[in-house]
């Protein structure tokens, strides 16, 4: 007979939802059985890769997540969320209101996210943030994000629980005095200025590069400075590319980074073929002055496009 | 040690009215009562309320409708709960909901219904008096 605790870890081992859940609280509540269930899952640790995001309130980090998401989902990875708001050092209540932003992520299968309120403990996340991390990463999730609570300068608590830190910023909040202080602004393995699209957006950006450009610091990895659109999500597919980046650099492999970069060559080798595919045909048939007539045929509906361009490229193979 | 168990609440908005004044006012009125509410906005889907009560293990679910579509949606959104083996969470709703409708509804599993005229005051008592017993 399994004991309680044993049954909830094997269930997050499984990757079961509602084990998850109950998981979660369990730690977050430090029941009993919370220790002797870390200890469970603690060897399915490691998997995953924790990416910690940070930054003033209102700077868009739950927008952007959304969209970060979205795009890892793309690719097929699955991911979990977990979204730190703050706990009123006064009640002890706290609005967790991180989710409005990411509403239609709830039904993907894929995707699980909770919200956490820091409880009074200080540096953006709550005592129970990284065991949290941990117990999606032994659920099989390929990313774990840890959104911070609003951040202002000190809050670097975040760098105990994710391997790779985002740093976001939003134009308008603070000149290059702001950027050269202590704190957050040195945590960041990737800075990001949102809300790319306002003024000033430059500013910003030029700031923070000419920060990093005062370090002395040789060699290792070099944080970047991406401009997003979190609303649109313009800017998302680069930072995904810098994340993934900076996931080969800390496994310190080389097969890491050239599998990447070989992921990237084969998306724009595909591109080019496609391209240069589509025109010698499209070129071909016009020389044999056949496309008038199958273009007629496909709006009188005798042939779809997909099985005409099946037909086509099939045949040309054969001929070549 | 074990710290005292948090409250935890979801405040939801099934449907497709815009009014969220009153959602947004017992939300803040818990979360000043010490509870920890997740407030998931406007529009939601019965299907996205029930799988964001799991993934939060939530003890309440505080339902807001203005709209008149409750005897389609709160039945739906009973049913997903009971699918995904959440039937020791308390629902409660508010709004606008016609007396005629109350003991339908209170069929369906929700416990209590608030109308207008209610004081933040007395859905604290409620919520706190009738908290499920939860494993």
């Amino acid at each position: 007979m399994l004991t309680k605790t044993e049954e909830i870890a094997e269930g997050v081992l499984k990757g079961d939802r509602r084990s998850i859940a109950k998981a979660i609280t369990i730690i977050e509540n430090s029941m009993p059985g919370a220790q002797e269930l870390i200890a469970q899952i603690f060897p399915h640790t490691g998997k995953a890769h924790v990416i910690g995001l940070t930054g003033a309130g209102g700077a868009g980090k739950s927008t952007l997540i959304e969209k970060i998401v979205r795009e890892y989902r793309r690719k097929g990875k699955t991911v979990g969320v977990i979204a730190v708001d703050p706990t009123s050092p006064f009640t002890g209540g706290a609005f967790l209101g991180d989710r409005i932003r990411m509403q239609e992520l709830s039904t993907d299968e894929g995707v699980y996210i909770r919200s956490m309120a820091t409880r009074n403990y200080a540096g953006g996340i709550s005592k129970a943030t990284k065991d949290a991390a941990k117990i999606l990463d032994a659920a099989g999730k390929d990313v774990v994000i840890v959104e911070t609570a609003g951040a202002g300068q000190s809050e670097v608590e975040i760098v105990k629980v994710a391997q790779t830190i985002v740093v976001m910023h939003a134009p308008g909040l603070g000149d290059e005095i702001q950027a050269i202080k202590a704190g957050i602004m040195e945590i960041a393995d990737i800075f990001v200025v949102n809300k790319a699209d306002r003024e000033n957006a430059n500013m910003t950006t030029v700031d923070i590069q000419a920060m990093l450009q005062m370090s002395n610091k040789k060699g290792g990895w070099k944080p970047p400075v991406l401009k997003t659109v979190a609303l649109t999500g313009e800017g998302v597919p680069e930072l995904i590319e810098k994340l993934e980046e900076h996931r080969c650099f800390l496994e310190g492999d080389t097969e890491c980074k050239e599998n990447l970069l070989k992921t990237k060559a084969e998306a724009e080798l595909q591109e080019a073929i496609k391209e240069r595919i589509s025109r010698a045909l499209i070129d071909q048939l016009k020389r044999e002055g056949k496309l008038d007539e199958l273009l007629r045929e496909i709006v009188e509906k005798k042939i779809d496009p997909a099985s005409a361009a099946e037909k086509l490229v099939k045949k040309a193979i054969n001929d070549a | 040690m074990e710290d005292a168990r948090k409250i935890r609440v979801l405040i939801a908005k099934p449907g497709l009215d815009s009014h969220d004044r009153g959602a947004k006012v017992v939300a803040r009125a818990l979360r000043d009562a010490g509870m920890e509410v997740i407030y998931t906005g406007l529009r939601q889907t019965p299907e996205q309320i029930a799988e964001t009560a799991l993934q939060e293990d939530v003890d309440v679910i505080g339902l807001s409708i203005l709209s008149g579509a409750h005897k389609t949606l709160f039945p739906r959104i009973m049913e997903l709960l009971k699918k995904q083996g959440l039937t020791d969470v308390m629902v409660f709703a508010g709004g606008i909901i016609p007396e005629e409708d109350v003991s339908e509804m209170k069929k369906l599993g929700i416990k209590e219904i608030f109308g207008p005229g209610t004081t933040t005051e007395e859905i604290i008592r409620y919520v706190v008096d009738n908290l499920p017993k939860r494993d």
